[in-house]
C-alpha cells in the first residue's frame, strides 16, 4: 500500500531539477489581472457570514432546498459536492433524490431539467463549464425559451435555472474560459445573469430560481475562491434586469459584468488619478433582458461609453449595447462608443495575458475617448 | 417506492475471486475471442393479440374490454380518420397552411391512450392526435389550432397539428424532433417525487430515435429510475428515409436492453396488443420506478405531411397493402362484427354522423377571426418587459400608419 508521507520519485526529481530553486520569470505562473474588490457589508438582509463565491452559491442552494420541497439539483458530479464545491454538503443534508448526479450529457441535463420544471419541480441544472453548454443549445433555445409562448401559456419551464462556471481563470484555455452570454442574448424567452461577487451571486441566483422564466446563471469561476465577502445567511433576492451603478461619475460611462467589473474598478481609479477623468461604473448584471434605461441615462450624462468583456469582440454583447446606445443617445455622444474585448480568436492558453481586455487596454481606450 | 432488484450497486472489491472486479461491468471472464452478433435476421418478436383479420389468436390475451369501451376505440379511430381526411383536403384547398395525417397509426394512439390514467402526462412528437382525441379534446379545438383562430389554446403561434392541452395533460407539441424525450424523463422524475401514482408516456418515431436527445432520454430515465413509458411508433419512414437507412440494428426495441431498460415490440396495428403492453408497462413503471420501451410496429399510410408526395419514394402497391390488408381500424371492426357489436347500418350511420360533426366544427373554425395581434408579444416571458412593450407600441404605430397593407380585418380586436 503506497504510503503518503514518503516522497515519491517524481517529487524527488523535481527537487533535484537545476531550475527548482531559482524560479525564473518563465516558470512563474502569472498573477491575476485584477484584484477582487468586496462590496460594503450588506445590512438589510440580516446576519452575515464570511463566504467566498462558491460558498455563497452553496448558501443560495441550501436556502432553496430548505424552503422549496420540489427543488432538485442535478448535473455531472454534483453529488460529491461538484468540481467547484458549489454543492458540498447538500446531498447529505437533503437526500439523494434531491441532489444527484446525471450521466455525462448536457443535452440530457437541460432536457431533463425542462421536463422536471414543466411537471412543477424547481429544477436547478448544473453544466460543468459554460464551454460545454452547446450540446444543450437546442434544448435551451428551441425548447426552454419558447415553451410558454408556443403553448399559449398552457405550459412553461419557468422553474428551470441553469448554472455554469464562466470566464477566464488564468490557464483555462479554449474550453475552460469561455463567456458564451452573447449566444444566449439573441434568444427571446430566457434570462441570462452574471454576478460580480458572492453577495451578488447569492441574491441574483435566488432571484433566478424564483423567477418564473428559464434562467441561465453564469458564475465567474476565477472568483469562486478569490472573491470573499460578508454574505447574508438568510435568503434574499437582487432584482433581475436592473443594472447597478457602482460609482457615479461625469465623464465616461463604463459598462461591464462579472469578473471584468473588478478590472473596471481599477481602470476608473487609474482614469481619475492619471487623467483626472471621472468614470461612472455600471454592472449590467442581467444580460438578457438588459437594463437599457440605466445605461442610456448614464451616457446621456457623460457622453462617452466604454463596454468591456472577455468574450470575442465580433458579435459580443458589447455590440448590442453599443448599437442601442447610439440609437438612443446619438446626439449626446462626444466620442465613438468603445469596446475593449477579447480578440476574435479562440481563448488561448499561454497567450492569455495578451488576450484578455486588461486594465491597460481599457485605460488606453478611455484616453482615446477623452482626446477624441 | 423501492426497486425490488438492486441493479446498480457496485460489488465490493475482492481480488481473491477470479471474477472481473471492474466497476464498469458485472460479468464473467471468457478466453474465446468472439464478437457478439447483432441479431437482425430474427430480431425481437412482435407481440400481437389479433391476426391481420381481427381474430383473437390466444384468448388469454384478449383484454376482454366492454362493448362500450371497444365501440369507443373504434369511433375514436374512425373520427380521427375522418378529421384527417377533411383537414388534409382543406390544406389542399388553401384553407389551412399545413397538415399531417395519422393514417394507419390510429391503433397506436387509441390503444396506448386507453391504457393510461387521465392524469398521466403525455409528451408527443406530432403524429399522436388520436391520443388527444381519446382523452376528449374537442373537434373545435383541433380545428382552432389548425386554423390558428382566436379559439386556439395556443394563441395562434404555431403551425397546424402542434396541439396542447393542460387540462388533458398533453404537453404542447414542438417541431424539433426528439426534444421531448429527455424532457419526459425529467417530468417523470418530478412525478416520482410527488408520489401521486402518475406516469409519463413519451411518443416518438423511429427516425427521431436517431437523435442524440433520444439516447439522452433513455439513459437518464434508466439511471434516474423514472416512471416512464417510451412509445416508439416505428412506421417505416422518416419522411422519405426508410428504416434501413435509419438504423442498422434490430429497430428501437433492441436498444432498450443497452440502457438497462425493459423493452417490447408490439404489432402497432393491433389495438389490443398496444393496449395490453401499455397497460402492463404503466403498472410496472409506477410500481417499480423504471422506464419501459414499447416499439409499436406500424405503417405510415399517408404522406409525411401536406408538403410531401410519398409516391416519389415508395410504390402505391406497398401503401395499398397496408391500407387494405393490415389496418388497425378494419381489424378492430372485424373483432366487433364477429361479436355482433357493429352492423353495416351502424357503420353507415356512424360515418355519416362523424362526417357531419367534423364538417360543422370545420365551418365554425373557418369563420372565426384570428387572435388579437397583441398576442404576438405576450408570453415570451411570464411578464411583459419594457423592451417588448416598446416594440409592441412601435408595431401598432406602424400598422396604423400603413394599415391598408396589413390584414387587420381578419384579426380579433
Amino acid at each position: 500500500m503506497l504510503s503518503l508521507h514518503i516522497p515519491t520519485l517524481s517529487a524527488t526529481l523535481l527537487k533535484l531539477s537545476p531550475s527548482s530553486n531559482s524560479r525564473t520569470k518563465t516558470q512563474r505562473r502569472h498573477a491575476a489581472h485584477f484584484t477582487f474588490q468586496p462590496d460594503p457589508v450588506p445590512t438589510q438582509y440580516g446576519p452575515t457570514q464570511k463566504m467566498n463565491l462558491f460558498q455563497s452559491v452553496t448558501s443560495a442552494l441550501d436556502n432553496t432546498l430548505a424552503s422549496d420541497p420540489t427543488a432538485v439539483i442535478f448535473g455531472e458530479d454534483v453529488a460529491f459536492g461538484g468540481v467547484f464545491r458549489c454543492t458540498v454538503g447538500l446531498r447529505d443534508k437533503y437526500g439523494k433524490d434531491r441532489v444527484f448526479n446525471t450521466p455525462l450529457c448536457e443535452q440530457g441535463i437541460v432536457g431533463f431539467g425542462i421536463g422536471a420544471a414543466v411537471a412543477g419541480a424547481t429544477a436547478i441544472a448544473e453544466i460543468q463549464f459554460a464551454d460545454y453548454i452547446y450540446p444543450a443549445f437546442d434544448q435551451i433555445v428551441n425548447e426552454a425559451a419558447k415553451y410558454r409562448y408556443r403553448s399559449g401559456n398552457l405550459f412553461d419551464c419557468g422553474n428551470l435555472t441553469i448554472r455554469a462556471p464562466w470566464g477566464c481563470v488564468g490557464h483555462g484555455s479554449l474550453y475552460h474560459s469561455q463567456s458564451p452570454e452573447a449566444f444566449f442574448a439573441h434568444c427571446p424567452g430566457i434570462k441570462v445573469v452574471i454576478p460580480r461577487s458572492p453577495v451578488q451571486a447569492k441574491g441574483l441566483l435566488l432571484a433566478c430560481i424564483a423567477d418564473q422564466n428559464p434562467c441561465i446563471f453564469f458564475e465567474p469561476k476565477i472568483l469562486y475562491r478569490a472573491a470573499v465577502e460578508q454574505v447574508p445567511v438568510e435568503p434574499y433576492t437582487i432584482p433581475l434586469s436592473q443594472a447597478e451603478i457602482l460609482q457615479e461619475g461625469s465623464d465616461v460611462t463604463l459598462v461591464a459584468w462579472g469578473t471584468q467589473i473588478h478590472v473596471m474598478r481599477e481602470v476608473a481609479n487609474m482614469a481619475q488619478e492619471k487623467l483626472g477623468v471621472s468614470c461612472e461604473l455600471i454592472d449590467l448584471q442581467t444580460i438578457l433582458p438588459w437594463d437599457t434605461e440605466t445605461v442610456c441615462k448614464s451616457v446621456v450624462k457623460t457622453g462617452r461609453l466604454l463596454i468591456s468583456h472577455e468574450a470575442p469582440i465580433t458579435g459580443g454583447f458589447a455590440a448590442e449595447i453599443s448599437s442601442t446606445v447610439q440609437e438612443e443617445c446619438f446626439l449626446n455622444l462626444e466620442a465613438p462608443i468603445s469596446r475593449v474585448c477579447g480578440y476574435d480568436t479562440p481563448f488561448p492558453h499561454i497567450f492569455e495575458p495578451f488576450y484578455i481586455p486588461d486594465k491597460w487596454k481599457c485605460f488606453e481606450a478611455i484616453k482615446k475617448m477623452i482626446n477624441y | 417506492r423501492n426497486r425490488t432488484l438492486d441493479r446498480c450497486r457496485q460489488q465490493p472489491f475482492d481480488s481473491t475471486l477470479e471474477k472481473p472486479q471492474f466497476p464498469g461491468a458485472s460479468a464473467d471472464f471468457v478466453d474465446q475471442l468472439d464478437f457478439i452478433q447483432p441479431n437482425v435476421i430474427s430480431g425481437i418478436p412482435v407481440y400481437r393479440v389479433m391476426d391481420r383479420q381481427g381474430n383473437i389468436i390466444n384468448p388469454s390475451q384478449d383484454p376482454q374490454l366492454s362493448k362500450e369501451t371497444v365501440l369507443n376505440f373504434y369511433q375514436k379511430m374512425t373520427l380521427l380518420n375522418t378529421m384527417d381526411r377533411i383537414l388534409y383536403e382543406s390544406q389542399r384547398q388553401g384553407r389551412i397552411s399545413f397538415y399531417m395525417t395519422n393514417y394507419g397509426e390510429e391503433g397506436t394512439h387509441i390503444g396506448s391512450a386507453a391504457a393510461l390514467d387521465p392524469n398521466d402526462i403525455v409528451f408527443g412528437q406530432y403524429r399522436e392526435a388520436g391520443v388527444l382525441m381519446y382523452r376528449g379534446f374537442p373537434l373545435d379545438l383541433f380545428m382552432a389550432q389548425c386554423y390558428a383562430n382566436a379559439d386556439d389554446l395556443g394563441k395562434g403561434r404555431q403551425m397546424p397539428v402542434h396541439y396542447g392541452s393542460k387540462d388533458l395533460n398533453f404537453v404542447t407539441i414542438s417541431s424539433p424532433l426528439a426534444t421531448q424525450i429527455p424532457q419526459a424523463a425529467g417530468a417523470a422524475y418530478a412525478l416520482k417525487r410527488e408520489n401521486m401514482n402518475r406516469a409519463v408516456i413519451c411518443y416518438f418515431g423511429e427516425g427521431a430515435a436517431s437523435e442524440g436527445d433520444a439516447h439522452a432520454g433513455f439513459n437518464f430515465s434508466a439511471t434516474l429510475e423514472c416512471p416512464l413509458i417510451f412509445f416508439c411508433r416505428n412506421n417505416g419512414y422518416a419522411i422519405s428515409t426508410p428504416t434501413n437507412e435509419q438504423y442498422r440494428g434490430d429497430g428501437i426495441a433492441a436498444r432498450g436492453p443497452g440502457y438497462g431498460m425493459l423493452s417490447i415490440r408490439v404489432d402497432g396495428n393491433d389495438v389490443f396488443a398496444v393496449y395490453n403492453a401499455t397497460k402492463e408497462a404503466r403498472r410496472r413503471a409506477v410500481a417499480e420506478n423504471q422506464p419501459f420501451l414499447i416499439e409499436a410496429m406500424t405503417y405510415r399510410i399517408g404522406h409525411h405531411s401536406t408538403s410531401d408526395d410519398s409516391s416519389a419514394y415508395r410504390s402505391v402497391d406497398e401503401v395499398n397493402y397496408w391500407d387494405k390488408q393490415d389496418h388497425p381500424i378494419s381489424r378492430l371492426r372485424h373483432y366487433m362484427t364477429t361479436r355482433g357489436w357493429w352492423s353495416e347500418d351502424d357503420e353507415r350511420s356512424w360515418r355519416k354522423q362523424s362526417r357531419k360533426t367534423v364538417m360543422e366544427a370545420f365551418e365554425r373554425a373557418e369563420k372565426r377571426l384570428k387572435p388579437n395581434v397583441e398576442l404576438m408579444f405576450t408570453d415570451v416571458y411570464q411578464e411583459m418587459t419594457p423592451g417588448l412593450n416598446k416594440q409592441r407600441e412601435s408595431m401598432w404605430r406602424h400598422v396604423q400608419q400603413y394599415k391598408e397593407h396589413y390584414p387587420l380585418d381578419l384579426y380579433d380586436k
